[in-house]
């Protein structure tokens, strides 16, 4: 009874080995097929168009309200000590270090992500990829490869609009709203951001766009081909890519700031 | 065809709309155009304290940033600090007895040097040291300097 229950813990053990294992080499063979996007861009066109431009909306809209909050919540806490002339630092650091690459990458796993692993679910249910290896095409190369560097150009171009409209949003609240004076506002900005910030933001979600695109492919790719094995792989993709990102987050932050 | 042009269409506005963005991160947030000047030409100055001054502070004259600190580092026979300044190539007219301080902007700012131009003929070159210079002032030694004065004024 007792050695039942130590069989279990190491089926489930060996098993998430297991899928992690076969995550990793899917990810190489998604990598290694860099030469079917070359041979064929249009597939990879329309993949950032799927996973970008349809993003557009909702980055930008949340980019705008977070930068907008942030204006409000910084000029309230930076008024008290009289320094609300540094809410152009607060606003652009905050967003360009942090809340861009992490708050882009939660919303584009939720909205990008998520449809991803259904599409390649329903792909793998309805026998599609099966087709596809009759037809001696790999599907990993034509279907996943596109879909996952469309995901990794995406994302930091997604980041980068985020932290901009974010802001503009904090401009306009700040300066606009609250009556901090403008040329405060950017010089102090550009005085304190360095380049080097832009920089770790954009690797941050070059990292974040690899880790999205990966686990939602992968989800996919090895869902159980039914109805309800494709609801929980992307239930799945959307709960482990946001953890994952706030995990691997905590871990870059610590590298690029922490020394 | 019409549909697979409109794709192509909007993910190269998407496209350049994001790099558009990074181009503002740089220019606008970051200000990379002020911070890659890499040529220009180094100065070394000597202090007995240079108080929180950080490697990228700035070097002023009369106001004006004309370049950053590039290094400090300590010299373990005098015990002074040395500092490397990294002067913007157009500012090539310092005096030679020009005077180093390091300054606090504001009561609770960062610390910058600031140089004030001396009156001599000849000018500073890449490599010269400056000779005068003034330390930080430290808040606590001029609070005890000034609590020592009074008890020294009563007694």
């Amino acid at each position: 009874m007792r050695l039942e229950s130590l069989a279990r813990l190491g089926r489930g053990g060996l098993g998430a080995l297991e899928r992690l294992g076969r995550a990793h080499l899917l990810l190489f063979a998604i990598v290694l097929g860099v030469g079917e996007i070359l041979r064929r861009p249009r597939l990879l066109t329309a993949q950032i168009f799927n996973i970008g431009v349809l993003s557009l909306l909702i980055v930008g809209v949340s980019g705008l309200f977070v930068g907008m909050v942030l204006g409000l919540q910084g000029y309230y806490v930076l008024a008290q000590f009289g320094a609300a002339q540094s809410l152009g630092v607060m606003v652009a650091t905050s967003l360009v270090r942090e809340l861009g690459p992490v708050v882009t990458a939660l919303l584009v796993a939720g909205r990008a992500g998520s449809a991803l692993t259904a599409e390649i679910g329903l792909m793998k249910a309805t026998e599609q990829l099966s087709g596809l290896e009759m037809m001696a095409v790999d599907p990993v190369r034509r279907i996943l490869t596109p879909r996952f560097y469309g995901g990794v150009i995406a994302m930091p171009l997604l980041a980068a609009i985020f932290s901009a409209v974010g802001v503009l949003g904090g401009y306009f609240v700040g300066v606009g709203l609250l009556g901090v004076d403008e040329g405060a506002f950017w010089s102090q900005m550009q005085a304190k951001v360095d380049f080097d910030d832009v920089m770790d933001g954009i690797v941050k979600s070059l990292v974040f766009g690899v880790i999205v695109t990966w686990i939602a492919l992968f989800e996919g790719y090895d869902t159980v081909p039914t109805s309800e094995g494709v609801s929980r792989s992307t239930t799945r993709s959307v709960v482990h890519a946001a953890l994952v990102v706030l995990g691997v987050d905590f871990v870059l932050t610590a590298l690029m700031f922490g020394g | 065809m019409a549909t697979r042009h409109t794709i192509e269409v909007t993910v190269g506005a998407f496209m350049a709309l994001g790099f558009l963005a990074l181009f503002f991160l740089a220019m606008q947030i970051s200000n990379l155009s002020l911070d890659s000047t890499a040529e220009g030409y180094r100065l070394t100055a000597r202090f007995a304290n240079v108080g929180s001054i950080k490697v990228r502070a700035p070097v002023t004259v009369a106001g004006v940033r004309v370049g950053r600190v590039e290094s400090l580092s300590f010299d373990k026979t005098t015990y002074e600090a040395v500092v490397t300044l990294r002067i913007d190539a157009g500012i090539d007219t310092l005096p030679e007895d020009t005077f180093a301080n390091v300054f606090t902007s504001g009561l609770l700012g960062e610390q910058y040097i600031g140089l004030e131009p001396g009156g001599s003929q000849d000018y500073l070159r890449d490599g010269d040291e400056i000779v005068h210079t003034q330390s930080a002032l430290v808040l606590e030694q001029m609070i005890g300097q000034f609590l020592f004065k009074k008890a020294g004024e009563s007694g």
